[in-house]
Formats: C-alpha cells, sequence, structure tokens
C-alpha cells in the first residue's frame, strides 16, 4: 500500500522540479511512511511513498521493467500476482523484485490496457511508457483506492489524494459549487466530481491513457446486476458463495507482515474472521469500537464473536470528545465534508490498530451492498408492495419492520406513513429506491447561501446519473443496489470511511467481499435469495450458520452508527467547533447563510442540555456545515496544507533528466 | 426442488417468524392468532411473501382470518388463487 503522485508535461520539455515532487509526496507520506521515490524525465514525473507490506526490503518504487522503458507507481495489491508471475517469466520476463508492482508493469507490456481483467485486487496505479510518451493510469473496478487528476494549462497532475495534486502548486484550491451540492443531497460528490474545482477522479472500474496531449478515459468494468436464467438450488448457490469466499480470504492472508481482522459483532466481519481464523497458522488479533453510548455500543457481540473464534481481541473505547477532538483531523484526510461522524471511529481504529503493530485488516465491507443487507432495500420492497395498492391500509403496516433502531422516527406512525408516502406511485423511476433518502439528504441544503445554491435548477436537485444498458430489466432490488453502489459505497463508504481513514495510520483495508469474483457472482444471483421477503442477505445466513453462533448470524442488520451532534455539544462544544461556526468564520468562507447556521448552532446546545436530540436531517445539517468549514480552512485557505505537509528526505531519485 | 405450498409456509413462518431451525411445530389447522404465533405486522410480511412467491396480488379485503390464520387456510387460499411457481423463501 501506498500513495502516488505524478506531473506530465503535454506539451513542451521542461523536467518537473524535483523540489515540487517531494512536496507532494510530503502531503501523502501518511500513505507510506516506509519509503519514497521519484522517477523522472524530461516529460513526467512519477512519485511514490511505500507502505512496505510485501517483499519489504526489496520493492520500493518507482519500478522499470528490464530496458528502462516502463516505469510504474502503484498503491494498492494484486492478491492474483502469484499465479500470475510464472506465465511472465515463461514469456521471458525477468524479475528484480518480489513484488505484485514489478507482475503489474511486466503484464501492461505484454497485454496493454487489457491486463486490468487479470488482475483480482484494490489498485491504482501509473505506468510511463517512455517510446510512447504515454501515461496509463487505473483504478480498481470499485474503487477501493483513489486516483485524482487535474489537467491544467500544459499540465497533467495526478495523486492518490487530492492535497498531493494541491501540493503541486499548479492547481488553485477552489470550491466547486456543483459538487457542494451533490454532497448535501448523496453525502459525497459523485464519480468523477471532486469537492474541489479543476480536480477530478478517475471512475471506480476505468484507465487513462494520455498521449501528445489527448486524455482517453475507457470503462474495463462494470456492475451488472442482471441475474443469470440458470435455476439452481440454493444449496448450490451456497456452496459456491462458500467457496468463494474462502478462497477470497485466502488471497487476501498474502503479506509479509501480520493480518488482522476489524470485527464488528455483525454477521459479515463474523463470517469473514471465521475464514481468516480457518485459514491462519497464527493467533489471529481482532479489533473493534466500543462506544460509550450504548445506543452504538455493540462491544458485547464483538466479545462473544471474539470469544467463540478464540481471537486476541482489543477493544477500543470511544466517547463523545474522542468524536470531537479527531473530527478536524479526519476532514484533512478525507478532502470533503461529511454528514456523518461515521467515519471518525475509523479513523480511531486505524490508529489503534496501527499502535498494535499491523498494517494490514481484512474488513466485512461490501455483503450489505451486493448481498442485500440495508434498510433502504427493504423500504423499496415495501413501497412497491404498498404501491401496489396505494389505498390499501394494512401495506403501509410493513414500515414499522424499519429503523427499528431510530426510536426517534418509529414512534410516530402518522408520521412514517406521510413521510414515506411520498413519491409512491412513483415505481417507473429509475430512481425509485434512493430518491427518498435524497430528497430527504436535500433539505439540509436549506443552510446553504444563494451563490451556491444558484447551480440548482428552480425545480430542486434531479438526479441525472448514466443508467446501465438493459437497467430497466434488471429486478427492482438489482436496480436499487446500483445506485447503492455507485453512488454510495464507492465515493462515500469506501473513500471517506474506509481508505482514506486507514490509510491515515499507514493502515490497510482488505475486503474479501469486494474480490471481483465474489461481485460477479452476487450479482448474478437471484434477488430471491439475496433479499426473500423482507430477510437480508438470505444467502449469506445460509453459510453463517455453518460458521457462527447463532445468535451472531440470526442477528438483525444494525446499521454502523456514531454519535453526531452530541459529540460536540456535550458537554460543552471544544473551542474550534464554536470558531468554526461563529458567524465571522461562516461569512469569511461565504458557502452558508450566517444567520441560519447560528439558529442550528443555538439548536444543538439547548438539545444537548434537553431530553431531545436534533432531528436527522438537523445532524446531518450540523456535521455538514461544520466539515464544509474545516475543509474551507484547511485547503481553501490553505491552513492544514502549510502545517501538516512536512519535509522529506531519504527519497529514491531515479533521474533520467541528467542522462538527456 | 419443487415443495408443497404447505411446507414453503411452514418453513417460511418457522424461520422467519418463530425463529426457528426446527420447522413449525404446530398442526397446520392450528390458528396463528389464537397462539401468538403471529403480529399484525407478520400477517403483513405474509402476504409479502404471499406475492412474491406464488406471484398473484392480495387484496386488503382477503386479509381476513378465514385466509390467513394457519398454514391450512392460507395454503387453502393460495390454491385458489393460483398454482405456485416455487421459489426459495425460507
Amino acid at each position: 500500500m501506498c500513495g502516488i503522485v505524478g506531473i506530465v508535461n503535454l506539451n513542451q520539455q521542461q523536467p518537473a522540479d524535483l523540489e515540487t515532487a517531494k512536496e507532494m509526496l510530503a502531503a501523502i507520506r501518511h500513505r507510506g511512511p516506509d519509503s519514497a521515490g521519484i522517477y523522472r524525465d524530461s516529460h513526467v514525473m512519477l512519485g511514490n511513498v511505500r507502505l512496505n507490506i510485501i517483499d519489504l526490503s526489496g520493492g520500493d518504487q518507482p519500478i522499470g521493467n528490464e530496458s528502462g522503458t516502463l516505469w510504474i507507481v502503484y498503491n494498492g495489491e494484486v492478491f492474483n500476482y502469484v499465479e500470475l508471475r510464472p506465465e511472465l517469466e515463461r514469456r521471458g520476463h525477468r524479475f528484480s523484485t518480489q513484488t505484485d508492482t514489478e507482475v503489474i508493469l511486466h503484464l501492461y507490456e505484454e497485454e496493454g490496457p487489457a491486463c486490468l481483467n487479470r488482475l483480482n485486487g484494490q489498485f491504482a496505479f501509473a505506468i510511463w511508457d517512455t517510446i510512447r510518451q504515454q501515461l496509463f493510469l487505473a483504478r480498481d473496478r470499485v474503487g477501493i483506492r483513489p486516483l485524482f487528476y487535474s489537467h491544467q494549462g500544459h499540465r497533467f497532475i495526478f495523486g492518490s489524494e487530492i492535497k498531493g495534486i494541491l501540493a503541486s502548486g499548479e492547481v488553485p484550491a477552489a470550491i466547486n459549487p456543483s459538487a457542494m451540492v451533490e454532497v448535501f443531497t448523496y453525502w459525497s460528490a459523485q464519480s468523477p466530481h471532486t469537492f474541489f474545482k479543476n480536480i477530478v477522479e478517475l471512475p471506480p472500474g476505468h484507465y487513462l491513457l494520455l498521449e501528445r496531449g489527448k486524455i482517453n478515459i475507457q470503462s474495463y468494468w462494470d456492475v451488472n446486476l442482471m441475474p443469470e436464467d440458470e435455476t439452481r438450488s440454493p444449496d448450490s448457490y451456497c456452496e459456491e458463495l462458500e467457496a468463494l469466499l474462502i478462497d477470497a480470504a485466502r488471497l487476501r492472508l498474502r503479506a509479509d507482515v501480520p493480518v488482522g481482522a476489524y470485527l464488528s459483532g455483525g454477521l459479515d466481519s463474523s463470517l469473514t474472521t471465521a475464514l481468516i481464523r480457518d485459514h491462519t497458522q497464527n493467533q489471529l488479533n481482532t479489533f473493534s469500537i466500543a462506544f460509550s453510548d450504548p445506543e452504538f455500543d455493540e462491544s458485547s457481540y464483538q466479545a462473544q464473536m471474539a470469544d467463540y473464534l478464540g481471537t486476541d481481541h482489543h477493544f477500543l473505547r470511544c466517547d463523545y470528545p474522542d468524536i470531537a477532538g479527531a473530527f478536524p483531523e479526519v476532514v484533512w484526510h478525507a478532502e470533503t465534508p461529511i454528514l456523518r461522524t461515521a467515519p471518525v471511529p475509523m479513523f480511531l481504529l486505524s490508529q489503534f490498530v496501527r499502535e498494535h503493530g499491523f498494517k494490514v485488516v481484512v474488513t466485512g465491507e461490501g455483503a450489505d451492498e451486493f448481498l442485500a443487507g440495508y434498510d433502504i432495500f427493504k423500504e423499496m420492497k415495501i413501497r412497491r408492495f404498498w404501491a401496489e395498492e396505494p389505498e390499501s391500509v394494512l401495506r403501509p403496516k410493513l414500515l414499522a419492520r424499519l429503523y427499528p433502531d431510530i426510536r426517534r422516527i418509529s414512534a410516530n406512525a402518522a408520521f412514517m406513513t406521510g413521510f414515506f408516502r411520498k413519491g409512491l406511485e412513483q415505481i417507473q423511476s429509475p430512481y425509485y429506491s434512493h430518491l427518498l433518502r435524497w430528497q430527504n439528504t436535500s433539505r439540509t441544503q436549506k443552510f446553504l447561501n444563494d451563490d451556491i445554491k444558484s447551480v440548482l435548477p428552480p425545480t430542486g436537485y434531479e438526479p441525472s446519473f448514466r443508467i446501465p444498458t438493459d437497467f430497466s430489466k434488471w429486478p427492482s432490488l438489482s436496480q436499487a443496489q446500483y445506485w447503492e453502489i455507485t453512488t454510495f459505497l464507492s465515493p462515500y463508504l469506501l473513500s471517506s470511511q474506509g481508505d482514506r481513514m486507514a490509510m491515515a495510520h499507514s493502515v490497510e483495508g482488505r475486503y474479501p467481499f469486494l474480490d471481483y469474483r465474489v461481485i460477479e457472482f452476487c450479482n448474478r444471483l437471484p434477488p430471491a435469495l439475496k433479499l426473500p421477503v423482507l430477510m437480508e442477505k438470505w444467502l449469506l445466513k445460509q453459510l453463517g450458520r455453518k460458521y457462527l453462533p447463532e445468535q451472531i448470524w440470526r442477528r438483525n442488520k444494525r446499521p454502523y452508527r456514531a454519535p453526531i451532534s452530541r459529540s460536540f455539544f456535550q458537554p460543552a462544544p471544544p473551542d474550534y467547533v464554536r470558531e468554526t461556526l461563529s458567524p465571522p468564520a461562516i461569512r469569511d468562507a461565504g458557502l452558508f447563510q450566517p444567520a441560519a447556521v447560528q439558529m442550528l448552532y443555538d439548536k444543538a446546545v439547548s438539545a444537548s442540555n434537553g431530553q431531545f436530540g436534533l432531528s436527522e436531517v438537523e445532524d446531518m445539517a450540523l456535521v455538514g456545515i461544520l466539515s464544509t468549514q474545516l475543509v474551507y480552512q484547511q485547503f481553501i485557505r490553505g491552513e492544514g496544507m502549510r502545517k501538516r505537509c512536512a519535509s522529506m528526505s531519504a527519497i529514491k531519485i531515479i533521474d533520467c533528466v541528467l542522462h538527456e | 426442488m419443487s415443495m408443497a405450498v404447505e411446507d414453503l409456509i411452514r418453513n417460511y413462518i418457522a424461520h422467519n417468524i418463530l425463529f426457528s431451525n426446527k420447522g413449525y411445530p404446530y398442526p397446520d389447522d392450528t390458528s396463528f392468532l389464537d397462539n401468538g404465533i403471529v403480529d399484525s405486522i407478520n400477517v403483513m410480511e405474509i402476504v409479502m411473501f404471499v406475492e412474491e412467491n406464488f406471484h398473484f396480488k392480495v387484496r386488503d379485503e382477503e386479509i381476513i382470518p378465514d385466509n390467513f390464520d394457519s398454514v391450512a387456510a392460507l395454503t387453502a387460499y393460495i390454491q385458489r388463487k393460483r398454482t405456485p411457481a416455487v421459489q426459495p423463501g425460507a
């Protein structure tokens, strides 16, 4: 695991300044504290900071091919590199390291962009072809690892994180108002947008070729949720899922350092942990977060599972002030406003894992999306069931099955019904499953100032995503899963709660459920095996029965949540919260309406002393405004860039400018 | 792999409502309501289960004890309405 950066000169031969390269690397040093390297010629600069996981002593980057005509910088893991290497050796390639990095390089040499179809992993990398003067950038199928770029005048600049691009000094930091509206609708900017003007991401499952100033972006993989026609017995599907998950977990144990596991107390991470336990020789170490607030705490399940599996379990206790205290640092790493505090415990957990000497953890991410664990899928089914007979008084009763943990909403049946009745009969909309959630979140937009809101059409925000071919023929569950995967998993969960929070402390997450073979298998399943009636993750639970105690596999899914406004206001708001949300600070940034923010702030103060908290939308707005203001301070005003980007030393430099 | 209608119903109720791995423990004519087997939300889940697995629409006025109060009543109701297309559901 690592971080990468680079600069390509588009129309003139002017070597990138080595000091600039070092500053870009310094900005993402947390991604790779073990070593650093730069390749430079007259056209290009490639940089890497490395976290040693495979081939600890021999894998420093950049790595070149035998003739020095191709150079790679790489972030991630290709887990099947062991299987790919012998074939390349037979084709005559000589390897100078034991890394997966070098396998990718030679495979690209042989197969070009088609090599991506053969990689099983989580990656973002850049290969420079010195002969064709061509840059190849690629990103894994679902976007586990990040990759951003900016095309500014005569330079093309890329990096694993936006701060790496900003550190080049070539791209002024400015907020993209449309992306800000997206954050306050979907929880994150939507691919390829980022929160920043003129900086975009390479979308998941895509590659980019840059040659003679021309950018060509191609998709090599997409989420296809059309179920297969064939009818097999549930047992046969369950056996195939088991075999695939075992192999996915086995491949994800490949590392020259010890691998630990997150254990949330739910089905998914319990199952991945059980699979790893069965395939590991050493004593397995597991990690989890325990909240002091019992509304969020799962530690009894975590303890039960750790006990059952016989792991060495480590609890990190998390209290309100911990969340408020770490929040600015979390925003610095996330590089985007966030509408929830859920990333914070993930940030604290990776720190805890790192303190215990682990660089790699396996987690259960992805099962809820691909095997249908979320309430939003049930909500869609209930609303469609109700829409069949909109006047039925009995059908909406099923809504009481939803959100049992969120007492504030479910206590009021009339409100619940009124809320879910909205748009009930728009069953032809491709966004049917998600419209309600998006409309609800967009109620936070009332705090935006008029300049930002001016990007909205007068009728309000309308989603307009690319819709896959044959989408209308997909089952309604598949359609709902598609939006969950493309608008939420990739841009938010895997980023703000995944890569960024783990890499903040140089920890790599590995996800057996996101092995592309597991994904493609799940996507072929008939919907009745994923969510029959309202039984979430049905097929996975059948497998869970084999490995887990009944209390675990039978448990209803509990959404992972962290305390929200209470974190910042109990017992009293820390200085930075008061200052960041103060009217002068709000006016200075110019993104929100100062008076409205002041009223929300006052309400949060009184809510924290009283019996009732803020509403869900108010909670999201509060966290969203606070984090936006922090992004503004850290990146637009540049306070974070100045403070946090330490200088670098001990860099391996391959400088071909000298030889030309 | 085709299962009888009553087996599908028994399986579904055992797993999803009784939370039991040991199957449905009552005779087929046992009243769901009299024996506290289901609550009002469970009844609607059963309606969803029926629509999903047997592919016909259940009307509000059909959601009455005569049709939904026992495995036997439900089986008879389903057979009156339509021949099942078997799907795993429990």
